[in-house]
């Protein structure tokens, strides 16, 4: 087999190198994965894959980035059925439950009849300090049993039907469980936390769109024209990038009229978080339109006489659609962050919203965490979600550059 | 020619600082309301009554009558002369507050940098050296993890392990004794000694972007024939890594301190709020959440000016550092 039968798709993988007639190919298994093609791909079938294909497979190799896709895929479900998930109103406070620990479920069922496959949590009773007022919680003995699909509290599932079905409800609708504990009004952290997911979770794509849309328009102007425009453009860039953001972004949040409703609050805390992003993307669209401009499928389209939007959004960007996902998935994290220190400071997002960095608020003050710990869980979601979005930026980023090393 | 780069430098620098104070100006009138109209409220809340006379002549020496492009002129006018405006909130020029904070900020910046430097060179170094071992793994793992963290969380679990584990207070510069007196050698002293905390807390993303910076561009040299030359030649491989590539390598490595200094002192104001620094965050914060907004523009602006300054410092380093960088 000779590397002309890869085929007119050669540029999406280095040759291959075969080692006979007949032989299965040997393939380049250099330490980043060259095309990343499957070990039993047959050559025929490397031949004919589409591009998407191909990175597909290279893309399938890196067992982070498919681990970050699997973390993302989940993290986006809660956020997609978060009233389903959480047990309870996330509004709803509880004094008796105020600084609830957390509560393990367990499976295993061992009573007087045997051992059940059943879930249940131990319940726990709440006692006074009689000199020093402290609240403490000790295990009464008894167990709440678990049961899915149970009633719960009513809710409206996506402001459209009304049901009270939840992932996860006590048998007994009047006892109460706290998989991540309480918060200091006795609100559940689960329920909080499932609610939140779907804001943070959201703000990093809302964002992410405004910095493609100011990205691919200002890069593209930018590589496309040359000239004075590239000249004012990079000079916008470098000094949006040389601004220290969280200052800037302080003074413009703290601008807003903290009277606004929540979903104005959100579109403004989103569009300013996005002012960052575009820059990143805006110097690779600008890079690869400045390559890009004088090849020969340009040149071609333009003698044909395509109009310029044509040869802007039909001819050049499809080719580095790859690169524009890789590089929007690792901008979807830095915005998550912005938005969760915007409202760990105050301000971002007012308290009604709930999103984790107002989640976080709550656990600014020392004396609140040291009694409840378990204020710092949104804090792991963060980290959890960040570390996926970079994972899969990454896996996306080798999986579509054909020549990778 | 170098001294005439500088210069170069230094002109290109006005534009910029033009921008920045263009980006301030604005912020100081976005809230609704101007500052006078904020001051006399302040003062009616607490039963005072500015008379007519100091009105107006505060109005003139704002030019608060006159169009935005003559206040922003005039604005500008008396920040050149020292002058940034009074703080209503404190009753107080702006620029009595502004400088000491600062300082402190500056300080913090430049020892985070130091510390980011000497802490992710040697790393990245090793990474690359001895790539995929156990403990490339282990760096590259804790790099993922430090690149996640946010800045706030990582200081917010460190004060609660030091309030849980050592029943200390680890938040602020300095110890209660040294917080009013004046500056001397001992207070100097009890600042580095409090001074690693937030170090560690501003340090960890960036040491942890630059070490995969550093193993990357490492790697990328590593592969090069020179290297095989030098090896064949007899070189120690100490001084052979040291000398060629890691040389190469840390070329791109200079030209962070261009953006990792945003970062920085992006980052210092929320680590600053979180373990109460006496640096130039929580005070903005507090200006911005009053709306004072003199003080806050003060403070966007002195920000800003000192990541203008360190591109300065990154650009030069790098003609110094790299023969191949042309001057022009």
């Amino acid at each position: 087999m000779s590397d002309g039968s890869v085929g007119p798709k050669d540029t999406a993988h280095p040759p291959l190198r075969g080692t006979g007639d007949g032989a299965p190919t040997r393939l380049e298994t250099s330490d980043a994965g060259t095309a990343g093609l499957p070990a039993d791909a047959a050559p025929d079938k490397v031949a004919i894959a589409s591009q998407w294909q191909l990175t597909w497979w290279a893309f399938k190799r890196h067992r982070l980035a498919m681990l970050g896709l699997w973390v993302i895929g989940l993290l986006y479900l809660i956020a997609i059925f978060s009233e389903f998930i959480a047990p309870d109103d996330p509004f709803k406070q509880n004094r008796r439950a105020v600084f609830h620990p957390p509560q393990m479920i367990h499976f295993i069922d061992r009573t007087e009849d045997g051992i059940q496959l059943r879930p249940y949590v131990w319940e726990m009773d709440r006692q006074r300090d009689p000199e020093t007022l402290a609240i403490t919680y000790t295990k009464s003995g008894e167990k709440i049993y678990l049961r899915m699909f149970g009633p719960g509290p009513e809710y409206k599932f996506w402001g459209i039907w009304t049901t009270n079905i939840h992932l996860f409800a006590t048998v007994d609708p009047r006892e109460k469980y706290f998989l991540f504990g309480a918060d200091r009004l006795g609100r559940d952290m689960f329920s909080r936390i499932a609610y939140g997911t779907r804001i943070s979770m959201s703000i990093g794509l809302v964002g992410v769109a405004i910095s493609l849309v100011l990205g691919i328009v200002l890069g593209g102007l930018s590589g496309y024209y040359g000239g004075r425009i590239d000249m004012a453009i990079q000079r916008l860039i470098e000094f949006t990038l040389s601004l220290p953001t969280i200052p800037i972004w302080l003074a413009l949040a703290a601008a807003l009229p903290p009277s606004w409703p929540i979903y104005q609050q959100y579109f403004v805390i989103t569009l300013i978080v996005s002012l960052v992003g575009w820059t990143e993307l805006g110097r690779v669209v600008r890079g690869r339109f400045l390559a890009m401009k004088n090849d020969d499928f340009v040149i071609a389209a333009r003698l044909d006489g395509a109009s310029e939007p044509r040869i802007i959004f039909r001819h050049m960007l499809p080719s580095l659609t790859s690169h524009i996902i890789a590089s929007l998935t690792l901008a979807v994290p830095l915005m998550i962050l912005a938005e969760t220190g915007l409202s760990f400071l105050g301000l971002g997002l007012q308290p009604p919203a709930i999103s984790w960095g107002v989640l976080l608020k709550e656990a600014q003050n020392i004396l609140s965490i040291s009694q409840a710990p378990w204020l710092f869980i949104p804090g792991g979601f963060v980290v959890i979600a960040v570390l996926a979005f970079n994972f899969l930026g990454d896996g996306m980023r080798d999986a579509a550059d054909p020549y990778g090393h | 020619m170098i001294w005439r780069f500088i210069l170069k430098r230094l002109l290109y620098m006005i534009p910029f600082l033009f921008a920045v104070s263009i980006v301030s100006f604005l912020l100081i009138q976005a809230p609704p309301g101007d500052y006078l109209t904020t001051y006399i409220a302040k003062l009616g809340e607490s039963n005072e009554v500015l008379d007519q006379a100091s009105i107006n002549n505060l109005r003139a020496r704002f030019g608060l009558d006159q169009p935005l492009y003559v206040q922003y002129f005039k604005w500008v006018g008396n920040l050149l002369q020292g002058d940034f405006g009074m703080s209503f909130e404190w009753r107080q020029p702006v620029s009595d507050l502004v400088w000491e904070r600062m300082g402190l900020t500056v300080c913090l910046s430049f020892a985070t940098l130091l510390f980011t430097w000497a802490l992710a060179m040697p790393i990245g170094i090793y990474s690359a050296v001895r790539k995929y071992t156990l403990g490339d793994y282990i760096i590259t793992t804790i790099g993922f993890i430090g690149l996640a963290t946010p800045n706030f969380l990582l200081a917010l679990i460190l004060m609660y392990i030091g309030v849980v584990h050592f029943g200390a207070d680890v938040g602020g510069l300095f110890s209660p004794e040294y917080k009013n007196a004046p500056w001397s050698w001992a207070k100097v002293v009890n600042l580095i000694e409090h001074l690693w905390l937030p170090v560690i807390v501003l340090g960890t993303g960036a040491t942890a972007s630059l070490i995969r910076i550093m193993r990357a561009n490492l790697l990328d040299e590593l592969n090069r024939p020179y290297v095989d030359t030098a090896r064949a030649k007899g070189l120690s491989e100490w001084a052979l890594i040291m000398k060629y590539p890691v040389r190469v390598a840390l070329n791109p490595f200079v030209s962070t301190i261009g953006w990792v200094l945003p970062n920085l002192v992006s980052g210092a104001v929320v680590t600053a709020i979180v373990l109460s620094l006496p640096t130039a965050g929580p005070l903005m914060l507090q200006a911005l959440l009053s709306q004072d907004m003199y003080l806050a523009g003060a403070f966007v602006l002195l920000l800003s000016s000192l990541t203008v300054v360190g591109m300065l410092i990154s650009d030069i380093l790098l003609v110094l550092l790299d023969p191949r960088v042309r001057y022009e």
